[in-house]
């Protein structure tokens, strides 16, 4: 649970869906502080990526507002970077034109572009794959060209929808700590959608849990342990107290 | 280099037996000819159709390129036309309803009947052999357009929004390179119904081309000569065909790696 007169970057406040015949989302409300990590689980089907498409602005609620910084952004697009569940590099553009495509459709030049996009590519592991085609990367740089796309768009909050879901779990663990490794020094405020616990755990300030269909927030948990994450912390007797509460929290609403 | 020669071999490979079987069917023809001793008019030899077909083969070149003109103009409408078209039903709800059943129907004319109908109206000059061959490749270029814009996935339009792009934007960033293949399926379909629509125009009324020159030669019963334009037919769209692979691999030579690799 946020502390009072703690500092709000997003602000997500009884948001409601209802597609024909199907209510999705249910008052959902929690908020995002400035650099957190906050990772979103629940069933699935539960609502998840429905949630990810109103604050990106994709979908309009039926109510409640979105609000970054205070200001009102229900069904404004530019607050976010969104990575949707599928890598969706795009065959005929290099792996270079597909990371500054972003910036390309917010009408930068393709030149000023590349120069902003060719300089993180070490630190994503893509050195020298600048002109190679999508289909000569491997899944897990696939993610993080996939990644590289939406970071270098520099919007306030990352929406990154099980981004990880299609890797083996050798690949996904890499990951995970790279991940938390570019995070921490980017500073990202950074919203992960993830059916997966311990991936939850590993990476976020603090856990929302999301209850079946129609969904709400059924329980916040905060993951304070210490930074950078290390693989090690996983058997901590912390890491997996806090994986028995979630365990427990999914496990009661899914009865 | 080498993946292109692989492929190059893989297609030598591939047109081997067919060109196998072909050899075969004509060694059994002439051997039918021979033995049965059949008149040319009725069934010439192919070592005959070959030797008059060579014989004639400046008038056979003459009519040829006629049939190519009009193969490229209509060809060429029809392209223009099925774009403008796809791209117009692409941006418009509206029009995708309106013109999706017209295509359909345009599909269900009988070309047969309509044909010398335009030869009426139109005369025996390019304009209604273009509109024939439009009238038989508008349909597959139009259709393989609107469905490779359609196709395009929805996380992929949802990504593009995310990103503040524009409809026009989305189009040109994703759902036009994304048509591509589908785009090169249809443009070889409709290449090959429009060689065979140039002919059928002119076998109606035509003062020179394939199509006329094998009209008049069955006339005067020269079975060979029709069946060395046939021959030059075939040759003629297989080549089109051929050089429908060329231009895709020169426009979206990320396609078939894409497709390799999945
Ligand atoms: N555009 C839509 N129209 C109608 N129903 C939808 C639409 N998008 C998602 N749904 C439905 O809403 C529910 C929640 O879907 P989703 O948000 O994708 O779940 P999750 O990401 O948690 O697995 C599902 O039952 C899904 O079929
Ligand atoms: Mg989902």
């Amino acid at each position: 649970m946020p502390e009072p007169g703690h500092e709000t970057k997003l602000l997500l406040d009884d948001l409601r869906k209802v597609y024909p015949g199907l209510p999705v989302l249910d008052g959902v409300t929690f908020d995002v502080a400035p650099g957190e990590f906050v990772s979103v689980i629940g069933p699935s089907g539960c609502g998840k990526s429905t949630l990810f498409n109103v604050i990106a602005g994709l979908e309009r609620p039926d109510s409640g507002r979105v609000l970054v910084d205070g200001d009102d952004a229900t069904g404004h697009v530019e607050p976010f970077a969104y990575m949707p569940q599928q890598d969706l590099l795009f065959p005929w553009r290099t792996v270079l034109d597909n990371t500054t495509l972003g910036l390309e459709v917010a009408g930068m030049s393709r030149r000023a572009a590349r120069e902003r996009a060719r300089p993180l590519f070490a630190e994503f592991g893509l050195d020298g794959f600048e002109s190679a085609h999508p289909y000569e990367l491997s899944g897990g740089m696939r993610q993080r060209a996939a990644l590289l796309r939406t970071v270098v768009q520099d919007r306030a909050v990352l929406l990154l929808d099980e981004p990880f879901g299609a890797l083996d779990s050798l690949t996904r663990t890499d990951m995970q700590t790279w991940l938390d490794g570019v995070r921490g020094r980017f500073g990202w405020t950074v919203l992960l959608i993830t059916h997966d616990i311990r991936e939850a755990v590993f990476l976020s300030d603090r856990v929302v849990v999301l209850g079946p269909r129609p969904t709400r927030v059924q329980r916040e948990v905060t993951v304070d342990l210490p930074r950078p994450r290390d693989i090690g912390l996983i058997t901590s007797a912390e890491f997996a107290a806090i994986e028995e509460e979630l365990l427990t929290v999914l496990r009661d609403r899914s009865r | 280099m080498s993946v292109r020669r692989t492929g190059g071999l893989r297609t030598v490979s591939a047109v081997v037996p067919s060109l196998v079987l072909v050899a075969l069917g004509l060694v059994a023809w002439q051997w039918y000819v021979t033995a049965a001793d059949v008149r040319p008019q009725i069934l010439p030899s192919p070592l005959r159709v070959a030797t008059q077909g060579w014989a004639f083969r400046e008038q056979l070149w003459a009519n040829t390129l006629p049939t190519l003109q009009v193969t490229a103009v209509g060809f060429g409408v029809s392209l223009a036309l099925g774009w403008a078209l796809a791209v117009a039903v692409d941006f418009s709800p509206w029009l995708r309803r309106a013109l999706t059943p017209l295509l359909v129907a345009s599909q269900t004319l009988p070309i047969i009947a309509i044909a010398p109908l335009l030869i009426i109206w139109f005369g025996f000059g390019l304009l209604p052999k273009v509109l024939v061959i439009a009238l038989v490749t508008f349909f597959p270029i139009a259709v393989g357009l609107i469905e490779g814009f359609a196709a395009t996935d929805r996380q992929a339009t949802n990504l593009l929004r995310s990103m503040g792009a524009s409809r026009w934007k989305q189009f040109r960033y994703v759902r036009l390179p994304g048509a591509m293949p589908s785009f090169f399926t249809a443009l070889r379909i409709g290449i090959t119904y429009a060689v065979t629509g140039a002919i059928f125009a002119e076998y109606v009324g035509a003062t020179a081309g394939l199509g006329i020159f094998m009209s008049l030669q069955k006339n005067s019963f020269r079975t060979d000569l029709v069946l060395a334009a046939v021959v030059v037919t075939a040759l003629l769209s297989v080549t089109l065909f051929v050089l429908t692979y060329l231009v895709q691999r020169l426009v979206i030579p990320w396609h078939g790696k894409e497709r390799r690799r999945a």
